[in-house]
């Protein structure tokens, strides 16, 4: 058994190796307090809480962990916080979830600690699953302690000695790192039986997803742990009143978790000074898609889009005009150009038709097409529903039929009346989140981009020039003859004799662009329209 | 547990606290369209046909599974209702076989029930349809994946006997469809042919063979006679037509009742002017059997005859 002693012991122990470490790897700054951050403009404008370990301790070694106060939060808690406490103080941190929905963690511990059963469970939800999105995956990988101690302080509180991480597959070395960091705190008695000697006992298992995108749903997720089909429940009862196996659960994200040590190491009100009245805190994003500086950033929520985008993300590559910034996955929504200024909170997000989401964030530019993304997304959702229920079933199915018609030329003019009906009655009658938010991606396009449908439906044109089925090839009368662009078609559907105007068969060309760009950059003879 | 009041499309009423809203609906006949429901199963708010209005939120809820509160204001057809209602009935129709003419579950199908009240028709257009597949394995269940709707009702009725849970779901999104143990047919499956998930398919998806090609659910008239067999005494009903008994067919399993094959035989001999062959299910295969060997009764029927005629020798002597 560990004590509070010995814990400090290591503390003392390992800072100054760890340290000398950091000193030698060159890349970060040791500040006057102990906080340690990593060097670069990149990481300058922003502000670490979940990630706040990423990139600087050693994840296999919890001895790191402790020496920048890893642990010391469950056992101040432990050692001088009754359960009550704890919840009182999550509540007044205004700490909200990080998964997507954004519901105040302090409330759902709070309802769940007030409920009496003779077992409780503590879930941490790492089914991360939005394409683009690895945020958690980066904690996991980089700071799985974190993930462990905020989930030991939450099942103090509420009263549960039982946690599970459910984590995908798809994620082999945050698997393997959170066994050896389960492993490693169970050996050094912070997590297991009679935790530093207060009696508390808490104990974590892994159980690993099975590539089902809807397993990220709380309900489905119980049900996969319980070992059924991971199909999500109708919510009769509260998963904090009756979860997994009936008892009271509490699921919270990754990022939640890795913030609640955190909160109870600088204390409530220092969270609050971060971020806004209504969303205190950070959150961390996954900046993707056509940005000149991809990757995570972490930022105070109130944080605008164009500072995250363009100050931090470097705007878009090679100069391209920026056009929408997609926010929450498939779930989400896309935001215009001329809502670049809108801050990034659960509540500003909401109001444009968007949605907070899990953290991913894909920068678009002007050759994307927005008809194309909210293709690209139902496609994902049509592929991830679990068939439960029939609105999303069957209507995430037609609407994918008729996005598919009209990126390919074929829409016809009732097809966004019948987008927006569809969208509305599968937002409105879906069972669980993936289903009533499904739609968004459509009705944000068709809400901010209804001229490019339009164009699609009516001009059978793609104005950014991405649906191939809506683009051309020609050749202007630039061409010089030299025979480039027929030597690259794969196809051989270029003809044209030497020093003479070249043609492309329109019926074979396969509209590879490979023409284009073998086109002498001076010449320029080959335009896509 | 203590009594609320609502009131319903404009009608008050007191219910226990427990009652979902859908019960106590039709407590004051008030019918709200469901394709899932059973109160004999766990609720599960797949078809959302039964969803409603609650004064108070944006949000449609189902009443199904929304319990009722002190003082909620529910309306069953609001124009959102309605139109969420068809627009559901619409999608289910899309992917549906437009067979009602031939379809043995035609004038009992609650899909055809809810098609003619919201006046919705078929649609033809160019997108995916469920794939024909058809279970004819079975002398005694016709299983259709095209019609299925996928309720769910018999994953979970079968579920209930724990030594069955045959049917499950397989496959996710609109490739969703039931499936029996790891993707076998009716006949090599571990299924019993017990037809519980017959009594409950609200389609044609689940159909019971021997009746199949007899009878329309209008023609002839029945009565409901409970099984002699055990003593749960499930209840079948008797089909006549032309003064003949022509069909015997699984009454839905409540609370305790099972239903089972042997059961079911048993009243069909019993009942049945000219009963089909029975069969039985021997390592996977249907095969053709006597009436005696499908009830069990072979070495009985010797017995029978070897105590009748000893009883007849002793009263001779």
């Amino acid at each position: 058994m560990i004590t509070i002693e010995e814990l400090k012991r290591i503390k003392e122990e390992q800072r100054p190796i760890l340290e000398k470490r950091l000193i030698e790897q060159g890349n970060v700054n040791i500040n006057e307090d102990g906080s340690i951050v990593l060097n670069g403009d990149y990481y300058k404008k922003q502000v670490r809480i979940a990630l706040k370990n990423c990139g600087i301790i050693d994840p296999n070694n919890i001895k790191e962990y402790i020496a920048v106060d890893g642990y010391f939060a469950l056992a101040n808690c432990l050692i001088n916080k009754k359960a009550k406490d704890i919840i009182e103080d999550m509540k007044a941190s205004g700490l909200r979830g990080r998964g997507g929905a954004g519901f105040p963690t302090g409330r759902k511990w709070e309802t769940a600690f007030l409920y009496d059963a003779d077992q409780k469970y503590m879930i941490c939800n790492a089914d991360e699953g939005d394409p683009g999105a690895f945020m958690d995956r980066s904690i996991l990988e980089n700071d799985p302690h974190s993930v462990l101690e905020g989930m030991a302080i939450g099942g103090y509180s509420i009263g549960a000695d039982k946690g599970f991480i459910y984590v995908r597959a798809e994620y082999p070395l945050a698997v393997r790192r959170l066994r050896a960091a389960i492993d490693q705190a169970k050996e050094l008695g912070l997590l297991g039986n009679n935790i530093l000697g207060t009696g508390f006992n808490f104990d974590i298992e892994l159980r690993l997803g099975s590539g089902a995108f809807v397993c990220g749903e709380g309900t489905a997720l119980i049900e996969s742990i319980e070992g059924k089909r991971g199909m999500p429940r109708t919510k009769i009862y509260r998963t904090a009143h009756k979860g997994l196996w009936e008892k009271p659960t509490i699921i919270n994200n990754v990022e939640t978790f890795a913030n609640v040590p955190v909160i109870f190491q600088k204390g409530v009100d220092w969270f609050r000074s971060i971020g806004t009245e209504k969303s205190p805190g950070t959150k961390v994003f996954a900046l993707v898609g056509k940005v000149e500086n991809a990757g995570l950033v972490e930022v105070p929520m109130g944080t605008t889009l164009r500072e995250i985008v363009f100050d931090i993300g470097g705007g878009t590559q090679n100069g391209k005009e920026f056009k929408s910034v997609q926010t929450g996955g498939p779930s989400g929504g896309c935001i215009p150009a001329n809502l670049i200024d809108t801050s990034v909170d659960f509540e500003s997000l909401d109001k444009i038709g968007s949605i907070m989401g899990s953290g991913g964030m894909v920068v678009m530019d002007e050759n994307t097409c927005m008809v194309d993304i909210a293709r690209y997304f139902l496609d994902f959702t049509v592929d991830e529903s679990c068939g439960k229920c029939v609105p999303c079933r069957e209507g995430t199915k037609r609407m994918l039929e008729t996005l598919d018609k009209i990126v390919s030329g074929k829409g016809e003019e009732e097809d966004i009346e019948k987008l927006e009906s569809l969208s509305e009655t599968i937002t409105l009658g879906s069972l669980c989140g993936l289903g009533q938010t499904a739609a968004n991606p459509v009705i944000t396009t068709l809400k901010y981009f209804r001229d490019e449908y339009e164009a699609h439906i009516q001009d059978k044109k793609c104005p950014a020039g991405a649906c191939v089925d809506l683009v051309e090839y020609f050749i202007t009368d630039k061409c010089i003859g030299c025979g480039a662009c027929a030597r690259a078609c794969p196809v051989d559907c270029i003809s044209g004799a030497k020093k003479e105007l070249h043609v492309i068969d329109q019926d074979r060309c396969i509209k590879c662009g490979a023409c284009m760009e073998a086109c002498p950059p001076k010449i320029s003879a080959v335009i896509k329209r | 547990m203590s009594d609320v009041r609502l009131m319903i499309d404009g009608q008050e009423v007191v219910v226990s606290s427990e009652t979902s809203i859908l019960e106590a609906a039709k407590q004051i006949g008030i019918e709200i369209p469901a394709l899932c429901y059973d109160p004999n199963l766990e609720i599960e708010a797949a078809c959302r046909l039964c969803l409603v209005e609650i004064e108070g939120s944006n949000k449609l809820q189902t009443s199904c599974s929304t319990r009722v509160k002190e003082g909620m204001v529910v309306h069953t057809q609001s124009e959102k209702v309605v139109k969420t209602r068809k627009d559901i009935l619409q999608l289910l129709l899309d992917s549906h076989p437009n067979d009602c003419l031939t379809c043995q579950k035609a004038g009992e199908c609650l899909l055809q029930k809810y098609a003619y009240d919201y006046d919705l028709k078929f649609r033809v257009h160019d997108g995916a349809m469920r794939p024909q597949l058809l279970d004819t394995s079975s002398p005694y269940i016709l299983k259709d994946n095209a019609k299925c709707i996928l309720c769910g009702k018999c994953v979970k009725t079968c579920a209930q006997v724990s030594d069955r849970q045959v049917l499950t779901f397989a496959e996710r999104g609109y490739e969703t469809y039931i499936a029996l143990d790891a993707n076998q047919t009716l006949e090599t499956s571990s299924c019993v042919s017990c037809n519980r998930c017959v009594t409950v398919c609200p389609v044609g998806a689940l159909v019971d063979k021997r009746a199949l090609g007899k009878l329309r659910s209008w023609d002839g008239s029945s009565r409901v006679i409970n099984c002699k067999r055990c003593d749960y005494g499930c209840e079948f009903e008797i089909v006549s037509k032309d003064k003949k008994n022509i069909a015997v067919l699984a009454k839905p399993p409540t609370n305790g009742r099972p239903l089972c094959l042997k059961g079911r035989l048993n009243t069909e001999l019993e009942y049945i002017d000219e009963p089909e062959v029975p069969y039985r299910k021997i390592s996977g295969k249907f095969e053709e059997t006597t009436w005696s060997k499908a009830l069990s009764l072979d070495g009985l029927l010797e017995k029978f005859e070897k105590m009748d005629s000893l009883k007849g020798k002793t009263r001779e002597e």
